[in-house]
């Protein structure tokens, strides 16, 4: 069973007269409870954008969004208020994503207080302690203010935040590009603990390949707001079939000894998705192009065992 | 006027011994940097790693003098330059070093870029400042035509505006900038950092492309042990302003011994190229560099830590250069 599905979600943006930026443009997900779906992409690629749609906090263009099997686009209030409780975002920069002038009992206490999940005063302090412990925060902080606090305690307190209502599903967006080496893995081991523990479902946004394979059962990569290629994790590394996958993953230097491959590298910039013209998105970076990818829109096409790739070359 | 030309392998480019940097501030004394040495011959590059606070873009400034002037000061030290101990030049001589003999990349090209000034007036700015031969206006324009086809962007775009390129191509003009008047030391701390990984690859190769033409030596200051990999032939470990662990790139990526911290880093870096399923991260925090702890500065959060680790200097491993400071491995020795 599904815990998320999405089904030809769009969000285009308006700018300008009659030009639209489209930055998610019919993208399919599908995420099982219990697993983490990574989303990966180079800036601009609608991943961030992604993530806020199917939590509601960019309305889609057009599209569905299913949550447990109900259309969270088209329910009643009250059944989207109940399901939003369930479903929680962590933001990328723990510098500028809290108030600065809450402390940390506040912070943790907000999505409590504004859910009158707690009875009383003493039952709200108890739960803040807990949750501080679950994440890894000494109890002295409790009264500690954002900037008194580094980049790693505060992701802690943005994880507290997202799991105070007991969620079923998160939304990790970028949770850990703003932090150092040694304390990256500390909060991607306190998440993958996390999941253990209390079966979340995760949306894994990240540009980092190293850290989406680490932590995801299967992996989306995006390229100006389509889906290019979807597989298992280890399917991916093994096998990956598209150009651009393929690309990305030859550029990240790896800490061995060596030089960067000249013939692998991309040429140009990703460019805005205002307005594209049919054919693949890719397809005037790619080193393997053929006039049938400008003619028309190419579909994710199933190549077997759940890998999906939008590729002439591919099955096609 | 500095010499240009270097004496063949006599001297190295930078000699950097014993420096010591601190900020004084109103709540007491930080020390950013302590006792660092080491040296950079010609052509070679060596990486700079370390994490947040762990001093190395004060070393970079040190080296420039171009710490905050009235909190930043370096109470010890040397800093020689082809021979020659920038700690003793005046303003006026350090500015002609900085940026014809020594420049340096910055981290984020979208704030190092002046946004009210065309790219080519900014190129151009550079070498009109160090125009020692008096060059004619027409003779450095066309210097800056030949620098913009060099850093890989048609020379009909320098009347363009910072904002009108993408974060790639600002970091290729920051780049024609810094060899504009091709310095022997190129300072670049974290040049690609900001950058989305497929671009990264290409400025890195540019930067590859560049020195090997230009000869120049480069200091490569990053938190990517990949990218350093890639582009370093020495790598200085930096933890608490101090160099932990210094050697060839081969000692750092393939040697057998290493700092417990250098350890750390790299265990705690997922890989793509094998399967990890727990990643190891290092205990506890960077320390407070106002409020050093003694002994080792690594020993609150090593794994390895033995009472002696606790005070006096940690003992100071060297195996032909590969220099490491550390009592585990003085333990070894006398086994």
């Amino acid at each position: 069973m599904s815990m998320l599905r999405t089904v030809n979600l769009k969000k285009y943006f308006k700018i300008g007269k009659n030009r639209f930026l489209h930055a998610v443009d019919g993208v399919n997900v599908e995420i099982d409870a219990g697993s983490t779906l990574g989303v990966v992409g180079e800036s601009g690629c609608g991943k961030s954008t992604m993530g806020r749609l199917v939590m509601g906090l960019l309305p889609a263009t057009s599209g569905e969004i299913f949550y447990d099997g109900v259309d969270i686009l088209r329910c009643t209030k009250a059944e989207l208020a109940e399901r939003r409780r369930k479903m929680q975002i962590i933001f990328q920069d723990p510098y500028s994503s809290l108030n600065p002038r809450m402390s940390v009992f506040e912070l943790i206490s907000e999505p409590l207080v504004m859910n009158r999940a707690c009875a009383n005063k003493k039952e709200q302090l108890a739960r803040v302690i807990e949750l501080m412990e679950i994440v890894g925060l000494a109890g002295r902080f409790i009264n500690s203010y954002p900037h008194e606090m580094d980049g790693g305690r505060r992701q802690r307190i943005g994880v507290a935040r997202a799991i105070a209502l007991r969620p079923e599903f998160i939304v990790c967006d970028e949770p850990v590009s703003a932090l150092d080496v040694s304390i990256q893995a500390q909060i991607l081991n306190l998440l993958m603990d996390m999941q253990d523990e209390m079966k979340l479902t995760y949306m894994f946004i990240t540009h980092d390949l190293s850290v989406v394979k680490h932590i995801s059962d299967e992996i989306m990569v995006m390229y100006l707001g389509q889906c290019v290629e979807r597989a298992r994790s280890k399917e991916l590394f093994k096998n990956p079939l598209h150009p651009y996958t393929q690309a990305l993953l030859s550029a990240i230097p790896q800490p061995v000894l060596g030089k960067l491959r000249h013939d692998k590298l991309l040429r140009g910039e990703v460019t805005d998705p205002i307005d594209p013209e049919p054919g693949c998105r890719f397809a005037k970076r790619c080193n393997v192009m053929k006039p049938e990818c400008i003619e028309h829109d190419i579909a994710l096409q199933d190549v077997g065992s759940g890998h999906f790739v939008a590729c002439v070359l591919c099955g096609g | 006027m500095l010499k240009k030309t270097l004496d063949k392998n006599t001297v190295p480019v930078l000699d950097v011994r014993n420096l010591e940097a601190v900020y004084q501030m109103d709540e007491g004394v930080v020390r950013a940097v302590n006792d660092v040495s080491f040296t950079i011959a010609e052509g070679e590059t060596m990486g700079l790693v370390g994490e947040t606070g762990a001093g190395k873009t004060t070393t970079a400034f040190s080296i420039l003098r171009l710490l905050p002037e009235r909190t930043g000061r370096i109470p010890r030290g040397e800093i020689f330059y082809k021979g020659e101990n920038l700690l003793k030049k005046t303003p006026d001589e350090m500015r002609i070093i900085r940026g014809s003999c020594i420049s340096m990349i910055f981290q984020d090209p979208m704030t190092a870029l002046n946004p009210i000034l065309t790219v080519g007036d900014q190129i151009l700015e550079s070498l009109e400042i160090h125009n020692i031969e008096n060059k004619t206006k027409k003779e450095l324009e066309s210097r800056v035509d030949e620098l913009m086809t060099l850093v890989g962007i048609s020379p009909a775009r320098k009347n363009e505006y910072p904002h009108q390129f993408s974060g790639g191509m600002k970091q290729r003009i920051v780049i024609a900038i810094a060899l504009a008047c091709e310095p022997l030391l190129l300072i670049a701390d974290e040049p690609t950092t900001a950058l989305d990984v497929t671009i990264q690859a290409q400025v890195l190769v540019l930067m590859e492309e560049l020195k090997g033409r230009l000869g120049t030596s480069m200091i490569m200051i990053s938190h990517d042990l990949g990218v350093v990999a890639k582009t370093c032939d020495s790598v200085a470990i930096m933890y608490a302003g101090e160099i932990v662990e210094y050697g060839t790139a081969k000692d750092i990526f393939e040697g057998k011994v290493h700092h417990p911290y250098t350890l750390g880093l790299f265990q705690a870096i997922p890989r793509l190229d094998e399967d990890t399923l727990r990643l190891r991260p290092i205990n506890g925090l960077m320390p407070d560099p106002s409020d050093l702890p003694s002994g080792c500065k690594f020993h609150p959060r090593c794994v390895d830590c033995m009472d002696e680790c606790r005070d006096g200097k940690p003992y100071p491993y060297n195996q032909n250069g590969h220099r490491i400071l550390c009592n585990l491995l003085q333990r070894e020795k006398r086994v």
